[in-house]
C-alpha cells in the first residue's frame, strides 16, 4: 500500500467513522464467504487444500516419541480425533499456572517441555504449526465456544481495549477496518470481518501456513505500529477477544485465505 | 518434508473421463529472491511431474521457476483398465517423490 492509497483511506475513514460499531451476531460473516469461488474451492477439498500437508505432517509429530520421556502425544491424549475434538474451539484458555490465558501453540509447547521433557518448538516453525493445524483440524465444523469467567474477565478486556486502541504511524485501531469498514475495499483487497475461525490458516499470499499472531503481526506493521513479539501476552490477550467476539461461528481449519 | 497428496476416483467406467489431483509439498524456491543482508537465494524448484498409467505416461509437466508453492497439478485421463496410477515429482537437491493410486475399471 502506498502513503497515498493509505491516507486516502485514513481519510475515508474520518467520514464514514461515526455511528459504526460492533457487528451484530446476524451479520456476521466468515472470511471464507468474502473470499473467491476459487479459492473457496481450494479449501473445500481436502484432496486441493495444502493446509493438508501440514495436518498429515502434524499427525505424524503426534504418534512419535519425543523428549527425554519418551512419549507421543498419542500415549497419553490417545486418538486426537476424539480426545482433541473440540479443543481449538475453547482457546486461548486459562492456564492456571501462568496465571493468565494461553494459545494452542503455547498449550502445545508447554506440553512438550513439561511433560514430554522436550526441546522447544519456535513459535511459526513448521512443527509446531504442523502439530497446531492438526489439533485444530479436530474441531473443524464445531462452533467457536470460549467461555469468559472472573479470571479470564480482565485478559478480554485487554484485548477488547486493544483492539479499539489508535495505535501505529496510521493512527488506526483494528476496529476502525474491521468492525466499521468491513465489506469494502483497502487499497484492492476485501476487508474482512476479522473473525480468526481457521488457524493455523493456509495463505496464498504467504505461499504457506501460518499462526494467527502472524496475521496479527501483518496487521500491525501494516498500520506501522510496533509488533509484538510471537507469544506476547498482549498478543494472547487479543487472540482471546477475537475469539470471543467468533463465539458461535464454526472452525475452518486448516483455512485458506488470499 | 517430502509428502504428497493424490485424489484418483476409486472406481470408474470403462473409457470414462477421470480428474486426478495432486499436491506435493515443495517451497518453489524461485532463486531470483534475496535474504535481508542481499544474498541470493538459491534455487529450489520441481523440476518435473509425471503420472504413468500401468506404465504407459499420461501426462508430464515441466515445472519453472514462480510457479506456486505446494503446487496443485489437477488433470484428466481416461479409465481404460484397472490398474495403478504413479506419479513422481522430481527437481533441485535430489528432490524426489513417489506417489501411487489404484484404480478399479468396470
Amino acid at each position: 500500500m502506498s502513503l497515498r492509497t493509505a491516507l486516502l483511506f485514513a481519510a475515508s475513514l474520518l467520514c464514514a467513522g461515526a455511528g459504526a460499531g460492533e457487528i451484530p451476531p446476524s451479520e456476521r460473516r466468515s472470511g471464507y464467504d468474502l473470499m473467491s469461488r476459487e479459492t473457496r474451492a481450494i479449501q473445500d477439498d481436502d484432496a486441493t487444500n495444502p493446509g493438508m500437508l501440514w495436518v498429515l505432517d502434524g499427525e505424524a509429530l503426534w504418534n512419535r516419541k519425543a523428549g527425554a520421556v519418551g512419549r507421543a502425544c498419542a500415549a497419553c491424549h490417545g486418538d486426537a480425533r476424539t480426545s482433541m475434538k473440540g479443543v481449538a474451539a475453547r482457546y486461548p484458555a486459562f492456564d492456571a499456572a501462568l496465571r493468565r490465558p494461553v494459545n494452542l501453540e503455547e498449550r502445545i509447547k508447554l506440553c512438550r517441555s513439561e511433560r514430554q521433557k522436550a526441546p522447544p518448538l519456535a513459535f511459526e516453525s513448521r512443527d509446531l504449526l504442523a502439530l497446531t493445524a492438526y489439533v485444530a483440524r479436530q474441531s473443524r465444523g464445531l462452533p467457536i465456544a470460549i467461555v469468559i469467567d472472573e479470571r479470564t474477565l480482565p485478559f478480554l478486556d485487554a484485548g477488547r481495549e486493544a483492539f479499539h486502541r489508535r495505535q501505529g504511524q496510521l493512527n488506526l485501531a483494528c476496529s476502525q477496518c474491521h468492525d466499521d469498514n468491513w465489506g469494502r475495499r483497502l487499497a484492492g483487497s476485501l476487508i474482512p470481518q476479522a473473525h480468526p475461525t481457521g488457524y493455523p490458516l493456509y495463505r496464498l499470499e504467504w505461499q504457506g501456513l501460518g499462526s494467527l499472531e502472524r496475521r496479527l503481526r501483518n496487521c500491525l506493521i501494516g498500520i506501522r505500529a510496533e509488533p509484538y513479539a510471537f507469544g506476547a501476552p498482549e498478543f494472547v490477550d487479543l487472540e482471546l477477544y477475537l475469539m470471543w467476539r467468533a463465539n458461535g461461528m464454526k472452525i475452518e481449519t486448516p483455512a485458506v485465505r488470499p | 518434508m517430502a509428502r504428497a497428496i493424490v485424489n484418483v476416483p476409486a472406481r470408474a467406467k470403462r473409457g470414462e473421463i477421470v480428474e486426478v489431483k495432486t499436491l506435493a509439498q515443495h517451497p518453489m524456491e524461485t532463486g531470483f529472491r534475496r535474504t535481508q543482508t542481499g544474498e541470493l537465494i538459491p534455487r529450489d524448484i520441481i523440476r518435473r511431474f509425471t503420472c504413468t498409467y500401468n506404465g504407459t505416461e499420461v501426462y508430464r509437466v515441466d515445472l519453472h521457476p514462480a510457479m506456486s508453492a505446494n503446487p496443485l497439478i489437477a488433470f484428466s485421463t481416461i479409465a481404460t483398465e484397472t490398474g495403478t496410477l504413479a506419479f513422481q515429482w522430481a527437481g533441485d537437491n535430489g528432490y524426489s517423490v513417489t506417489e501411487t493410486a489404484s484404480i478399479r475399471v468396470e
